[in-house]
């Protein structure tokens, strides 16, 4: 056990928690994180790398952690690559380890690092090329198997997540010393402020770095006064587990709360915050920087910042013998708190060449001892972790001996602060290098703006670059505390340290630990040309994983540099992207999952169509009516039985879901002649007429019939799925090109249901329902206003199936009534209803087109044989000086034909090609194939090049690879030519 | 996420409940123009690292077109103006000028 006697700020000796660890019971204190607890449990390996699967530990303390990621929970909770850092422990929690097989102590993937010199940077891009069908079976399975992380989970998360919007002045992330100060400043002013904190405390590194004293207190008790005081205010929103994640354009954050992770979930378990802010405020602190040298990552080697975290919040000795190494004074705080905790520190290895601070000064009396110019040359040890350092001489080039033996169980790593730059990044900020504090800080010549071009994201405290306590509350702005705190002296940045003569580098030392990247790949990358950081980076997978280079980009960014010639500013540094640390994917999908998904629109029908047993497809955003199931019958047979009814009785189909548009104004036939390529302002009242919609490409985007209802009235049809885009579709045009024109447009799709009762005895059928509407005395194309069973109808004599067809409008309300009402009386005359495949191939046996099915946003009217549909007496509509371009004239297009397989019984797949003669090029497709009941044969729509000059041509259609049918090219009109059954 | 105000409706609204329309103020050729001139129309836009005149829609609310002008890399937006005029209003062209001075 290495749980200190006393100390630790954040746990609570007297409460026991209980947990697993692969399936082994652990028991930690209230307040403990998996990772302290862990550690005060002696637990020292957690993972195996990614590619090597060498032993890891925990590293650090908080959300940069690289190694020590596992598998939370079990079952339908199952939560793969969590920090154990981030996780507070609580009773019951179980963990299992990533990445190993069959366990942490014996994985038999470490085979790879005995193989390593085979896995360079780069390796996969090398080596796995040839030949090309083992990626597939060979390569790709292995690597998955032993490559990665955690496992994804497999049953649905029963857990609830939740979006939450806000609004604030200011928006203040990070709940340290700056962050409560800022918060503070804010909340005065009366401003609304919301502060954020990712973990589940105020304080930030004053917690564990209490030497200060702030207006005349000591440290933490300046950050109970804060927090108390803040609390008071109503115009300020504290927020604990809660990180902001992104900052956007325009003052748009996200913040990411971890609401129930460290209890049995009550409610929603994360949320996610949209928060549009007018300032956004990044008091996000700093993340200490390792140092790379050989052996960096065997366990018990921690960041020193870490190192003393465990000391002071949990009351754990992450070693009993510790060696620091450090370049800058601010390291010799993990030497004190480990001495004042009773903890061995063997050596401190300054890399400075003298070190004179009041912290070393204090270490000195201490009588800790001091290397100057000295670093750690070689790590030693096993998978239980570090047994033994080997010192080197710094400032001596690469060509170096290594020195003195110091046995140690761990390692402090100082290497210096790089601020938390990501939301001024995030969001267009530019970062420069700066050269004396050794780190890349906000660039205050190019902070992100707003919408009125002013800066609206502003870092403070270490996020801005302030080292020391005194700097950060001082970059906030506003009257400044008073600080009492020990000066620094200036740090030496240390990027690589040599291990052994004549620049050999000499085993491995980890630059990105959780990519298994060494200063090794980087220096091969710059030598194979990938000289850029961003290809670097992509080539290395240097900052790619999950915790996106926190610790590793600044070191491997300078050792590109070095390798290079070039300063760092030269270099560069890559893009900081959101999110800062991972989110759930609960919490991004929020509530809108299962039926929330994405809405679906429904008839006023569809009840009883359910009760009749509809099979449901979705058109557009609509279910309709597929077919209607019958006892027991197959598929096929109600299809066909509907087709039937409709060819040989009276069939009834919901048409309700098509778009009915109204187009009403002195200029609505001037209008109208615009958007149909067909002349409509000819149209008399009382009249339909088919008309074809294109875009200014020249290609079919719509399709439907127009009834003119009185002088100034048009109402349009459109496509199911088309209504909101060709009601769109007309208002631009009106507001944007055309708005001299007096025309109003309403889309009244959903007031209207609207039935097709169609088949030879649709008029016997409508006669029958009382009402003042003249069915035998409306005309084909004839449209008519009157009353039917007592309810007001619009009838419009159209057919989309080619038999006599009569389509009734109602106000929604009476939707069921009329259905109903046609249904009751029809019963000897063969009524019933029939869904959208029977439409579908009622329509294809009659040629007549489906837009999205016979086109697809190349097609012209021309190349559908609508040719007659096209005006040559308008000056202009959409589309018509598109269709005089030279492709669209040429010889050879595409067009619309009908195809007759050889075999009448085969059903041709849609989609197929039609193949050229040599076989070697695909002519054309299928666009639209059935088995015609009426005909007994097999239909088929294909466009094809040059097609209306190929009738009677048989083609080959290609099934697969080996197979292809013959097929005649015919007219697609297969049924009733002349149109004679729907001119009764 | 842009915030960006409606013209017609006064809203200030969220990007989302907006559609963008692409450049604006391009004129659309009479019929008989050259093949070059309709290609133009169809396919040519500026695509600029710098001030653009777009179009956009209220979709989500009053459903209504206007115009608006944005900088592309620095997502400030000039103002908004109505979708039938020809040309930006003076008072944002100054508004411009004075914030993009060098």
């Amino acid at each position: 056990m290495t749980r200190l006697k006393s100390g630790g700020a954040l746990i609570d000796r007297d409460t026991s928690v209980t947990f697993t660890f692969d399936g082994k019971p652990f028991r930690g204190m209230k307040g403990d994180t998996l990772a302290s607890a862990l550690l005060a449990n002696g637990v020292r390996l957690v993972n195996r790398s990614y590619k090597y699967h060498r032993p890891r530990g925990v590293v650090t303390s908080g959300p940069e952690e690289p190694n020590a990621l596992v598998n939370l929970g079990s079952g339908d909770r199952h939560e793969p690559n969590i920090r154990m850092t981030q996780i507070e422990l609580f009773d019951g929690l179980e963990a299992t380890s990533q990445n190993r097989y069959p366990s942490l102590k014996s994985d038999v993937g470490v085979l790879n690092a005995a193989a390593s010199r085979l896995y360079p940077a780069g390796f996969y891009y090398k080596t796995f090329i040839h030949p090309r069908v083992a990626w597939k079976h060979l390569f790709e399975p292995v690597i998955r198997r032993i490559a990665g992380l955690g496992r994804a989970p497999t049953e649905a998360d029963p857990d609830t997540y939740e979006h939450q919007y806000a609004f604030c002045d200011t928006l203040i992330a990070g709940g340290g010393p700056a962050g409560l100060l800022a918060a503070r400043r804010a909340g005065e002013a009366g401003e609304r402020v919301m502060l954020v904190e990712q973990t589940e405390r105020w304080g930030g590194r004053l917690l564990t770095d209490d030497d200060a004293e702030i207006d005349g207190k000591p440290a933490r008790d300046w950050i109970a006064g804060q927090v108390a005081a803040l609390e008071a205010m109503e115009n300020v929103t504290l927020r604990l587990r809660t990180c902001c994640s992104a900052a956007f354009d325009h003052g748009y954050a996200l913040l990411y709360e971890r609401r129930a992770d460290h209890m049995t979930p009550t409610g929603p378990r994360h949320r996610l915050w949209r928060v549009r802010a007018g300032q956004i405020v990044g008091a996000t602190g700093m993340i200490e920087r390792p140092i790379p040298f050989y052996g960096n990552d065997f366990p018990g080697v921690m960041l020193a910042s870490a190192v003393r975290d465990y000391v002071r919040l949990w009351g754990v000795a992450p070693g009993q013998r510790t060696v620091l190494y450090t370049t800058n004074d601010d390291g010799y705080r993990t030497a004190l708190a480990l001495h004042e905790a009773g903890c061995h520190v063997a050596a401190i290895l300054d890399a400075r060449a003298d070190p004179v601070g009041i912290l070393v000064e204090q270490a000195r009396e201490a009588g800790l001892t001091v290397m100057s110019a000295t670093g750690i040359g070689k790590v030693s040890g096993n998978r239980d972790g570090v047994r033994e350092i080997q010192t080197v001489p710094l400032d001596r080039g690469d060509d170096v001996e290594l020195g003195k033996r110091i046995e140690c169980d761990c390692v402090a790593m100082a290497g210096g602060w790089s601020p938390v730059v990501h939301l001024y990044s995030h969001s267009g900020g530019k970062v420069v290098w700066d050269a004396d504090r050794a780190m890349y800080r906000p660039d205050p010549e190019n902070p992100p703006r707003d919408r009125h071009g002013e800066p609206y994201v502003r870092l403070v405290g270490g996020a801005g670059g302030a080292l020391t306590t005194g700097d950060v509350l001082a970059s906030v702005g506003g009257a400044t505390p008073s600080v009492v705190a020990a000066a620094e002296q200036p740090a030496r940045p240390v990027w690589f340290t040599p291990s052994q003569g004549k620049a050999a580098l000499g085993g491995k030392h980890f630059l990105d630990y959780q990519n298994d990247v060494t200063v090794a790949d980087i220096r091969l990358a710059a030598r194979e040309g990938f000289e850029s950081v961003e290809h670097a980076k992509r080539y290395t997978t240097l900052g790619m994983a999950t915790d996106q280079g926190k610790l590793s980009n600044i070191n491997g960014h300078a050792i590109l540099a070095e390798t290079l010639g070039k300063a760092m500013a030269d270099v560069g540094t890559t893009t900081f992207r959101p999110p800062y640390t991972p989110i759930s994917m609960g919490v991004i999908a929020g509530q809108e999952k299962g039926l929330l998904f994405k809405p679906v629109r429904q008839t006023a029908l569809h009840d009883w169509h359910a009760e009749q047993g509809a099979e449901f497809e979705p058109v557009g955003d609509w279910r309709r009516p597929y077919r209607y199931q019958r006892d027991s019958e197959g598929r096929e047979a109600s299809i066909t039985r509907e087709i039937k009814r409709v060819r040989e009785k009276v069939g009834l189909l919901d048409a309700s879901t098509l778009g009915k548009i109204i187009v009403r104004g002195p200029d609505a036939g001037k209008f109208l002649d615009l958007m149909y390529t067909n002349m409509m302002s000819t149209l008399k009242p009382g009249k339909c007429r088919y008309g074809l919609m294109c875009n200014d490409n020249g290609f079919l985007m719509d399709d439907g019939v127009v009834a003119r209802l009185d002088e100034q009235t048009f109402l349009c049809h459109t496509t199911s799925g088309g209504s909101d885009r060709v009601h769109a579709w007309m208002e631009e045009w009106l507001q944007t090109e055309w708005f001299d024109m007096r025309v109003l447009t309403a889309n009244v799709t959903e007031q209207w249901s609207q039935f097709a009762v169609a088949g030879p005895n649709a008029r016997a059928l409508l006669e029958r329902l009382e009402g003042d509407v003249d069915f035998a005395a409306l005309p084909f194309m004839g449209f008519a206003e009157g009353t039917v069973a007592g309810m007001p109808v619009r009838v419009f004599r159209i057919s989309f199936s080619g038999e006599l067809s009569y389509e009734l409008a109602v106000p929604t309300s009476y939707a069921l009534s009329l259905w109903e009402a046609l249904l009751d009386v029809g019963g000897d005359l063969g009524v019933g209803p029939y869904g959208t495949e029977a439409l579908h191939v009622l329509r294809a046996e009659k040629g007549f087109i489906v837009i999205g099915d016979e086109t697809d946003g190349t097609v012209t009217p021309h190349d559908v044989g609508m040719s007659w549909a096209v005006s040559k007496k308008k000056d202009d509509f959409i589309g018509k000086r598109a269709m005089e371009r030279s492709d669209l004239t040429r010889q050879g297009r595409k067009q619309l034909v009908g195809l007759l397989t050889e075999d009448p019984g085969y059903v041709l797949p849609d989609g197929a090609h039609a193949l050229s003669k040599d076989g070697e090029r695909a002519i054309g497709h299928v666009t639209s194939t059935y088995h015609s009941p009426t005909i007994g044969r097999s239909i088929a729509m294909a466009l094809i090049e040059g097609g209306m000059d190929r009738m009677g041509e048989t083609v080959q259609i290609g099934i697969d690879r080996k197979t292809s049918v013959k097929a005649v090219i015919a007219s697609p009109v297969f049924y009733d030519k002349d149109g004679a059954r729907q001119n009764v | 996420m842009l915030l960006i105000q409606c013209p017609v409706c006064g809203v200030e609204a969220e990007e989302t409940e907006f559609a963008p329309g692409g450049e604006a103020h391009i004129l659309r050729p009479e019929p008989g123009c050259s093949d070059a001139e309709w290609s133009a129309y169809l396919f040519e836009r500026k695509n600029p690292r710098a001030v653009h005149y777009e179009r956009w829609r209220h979709a989500f609310g009053c459903g209504k077109w206007f115009h608006m002008a944005r900088h592309t890399h620095t997502l400030e937006i000039f103002g908004v103006y109505a979708a039938d005029a020809p040309e930006p209003p003076q008072e944002i062209r100054d508004r411009i000028a004075e914030r993009t001075a060098p």
